[in-house]
């Protein structure tokens, strides 16, 4: 066939080989940053089988990095749009497009359809779910995951490998760890990482040997370094999985959702005695330089509930608005009711503490 | 023994460093941690893990190496 004609002649390949990833059934996790790449190429392969899962839309700030996805997709559901994109890549194949969000209800009746799954999520949450139901259901995964400039690449419970628990034990604070939308990314580094990924399952498929299991790549893209780490496997991180009769969720009330209230800056000048509350890390900038405002990380939110004033309005805010969603739905579900969340982020807000209206 | 310690993520805005050398002898991993927290306060509120030699180790395990990284996990995708 000449579609695949230039890896038919690789001697490592040939059609044996092609016809191994023309029989494959890989599980792409997130149509985000990594996951276009990562099905555009394993598409582009012939891999038999992908199935996309995503409940996210197309959003304008996704085009930058998500190249995928063109204008005409935006509104769209991705793992929808994806497939869209992805059949007039490659009609030969087999895409199913799931509209849905991974969840300890969905994961292991999905990932049992699946040879190989791979992590292309934006949350802990997430990651610490397909590592769960990929141990619970035998299959390998594949992870990548990114921050600003650097990202993180390996094979995970594949050949008696470790897992992600292996590498980080204890899933970090709600919130801890900033994403994407939050702190920003530059567009080509879910590219490469991404990239590195799809070629771990191919690798995978083909059965080759030193695919990237026990360790983990991190790549640099300011300096190019890459930097190989070794990571050991340790059972009793498996047996924890294992010894549960089924999948449970890192964080205990993720399933219980709030309404969150929004303030906007023209409601927040008709209300007296406010509390603000910066939930960001202490080194983010810029500061709020008033009387009233509260500094408390969202990791360290459930800890310091008594600084809290009950008597006062509190609006919360962060960089972009998405922790500080995070941080009322939080108090709210600690009886904090009088709490709002500031959507636009610390911009606009210090932007209207110029005018000197809010500190009453 | 000298110490060369790698920054990533997180953690080498915090250290506003990518890589520094450090003094330090006879000490575990958890000893290196709480220097290392000492010097940048708000490695407290971190999740991280070290690799030695380039090998992901415990707090338990013995510094008898002299390169050391300090790891973050990163959520995005």
């Amino acid at each position: 066939m000449n579609r695949y004609s230039r890896h038919i002649i690789l001697s490592d390949i040939g059609q044996q080989g092609q016809d191994k990833l023309s029989k494959a059934k890989v599980l792409v996790v997130g149509a985000g940053g990594l996951g276009c790449p990562v099905l555009q190429y394993l598409t582009a392969a012939g891999i038999g089988n992908l199935g996309i899962i995503d409940f996210d839309i197309v959003e304008e700030s996704n085009l930058q990095r998500q190249v995928l996805f063109g204008t005409s997709s935006l509104g769209m559901n991705k793992a929808i749009a994806a497939k869209k994109r992805l059949e007039d890549l490659n009609p030969t194949i087999s895409i199913d497009a799931i509209s849905e969000k991974l969840t300890t209800e969905n994961a292991l009746q999905l990932f049992k359809q699946y040879d190989i799954v791979v992590d292309g999520s934006d949350n802990f949450a997430t990651r610490y779910l397909v590592n769960d139901a990929a141990i619970l259901c035998n299959k390998p995964f594949v992870y990548g995951a990114i921050y600003k400039f650097e990202g993180q690449v390996s094979v995970f419970n594949y050949n008696k490998g470790p897992g992600y628990r292996c590498l980080f034990p204890n899933p970090p604070k709600e919130g801890s760890v900033a994403n994407c939308s939050e702190v920003g990314v530059l567009s080509v580094l879910p590219g490469i990482i991404g990239t590195m990924m799809a070629n771990e399952v191919i690798k995978i498929i083909l059965g080759f040997e030193h695919v990237l299991s026990g360790k983990l790549l991190c790549y640099n893209s300011k300096t190019a370094d890459i930097s190989t780490l070794k990571v050991n496997r340790n059972q009793s991180e498996f047996d924890k999985v294992l010894g549960k009769e089924k999948l449970l969720g890192i964080y205990e009330n993720e399933s219980c959702e709030v309404l969150v209230k929004d303030i906007s800056e023209e409601e927040l000048a008709t209300i007296n005695n406010i509390q603000f509350i910066d939930v960001r890390e202490p080194h983010e900038q810029p500061k709020l330089e008033i009387k009233n405002c509260m500094e408390i990380p969202l990791g360290h939110l459930e800890s310091n509930l008594q600084l809290l004033d009950s008597d006062k309005t509190k609006v919360v805010f962060c960089q972009s608005g998405i922790r500080s969603k995070k941080a009322v739905e939080l108090l709210m579900k600690q009886g904090f009711n009088d709490t709002f969340n500031f959507k636009g982020g610390v911009f606009p807000l210090v932007e209207a503490l110029k005018q000197n209206i809010y500190e009453r | 023994m000298q110490l060369n310690i790698k920054y990533f993520g997180l953690i080498a805005e915090i250290t506003t460093c990518t890589e520094e050398t450090l003094e330090l002898s006879n000490a575990t991993i958890a000893d290196l941690k709480n220097v290392l927290i000492g010097k940048y306060p708000e490695l407290n509120t971190k999740d991280f893990q070290i690799a030695q030699n380039k090998e992901i180790v415990s707090n338990e395990t013995l510094i008898s190496g002299e390169e050391l990284a300090l790891l973050p996990p990163f959520s995005g995708g």
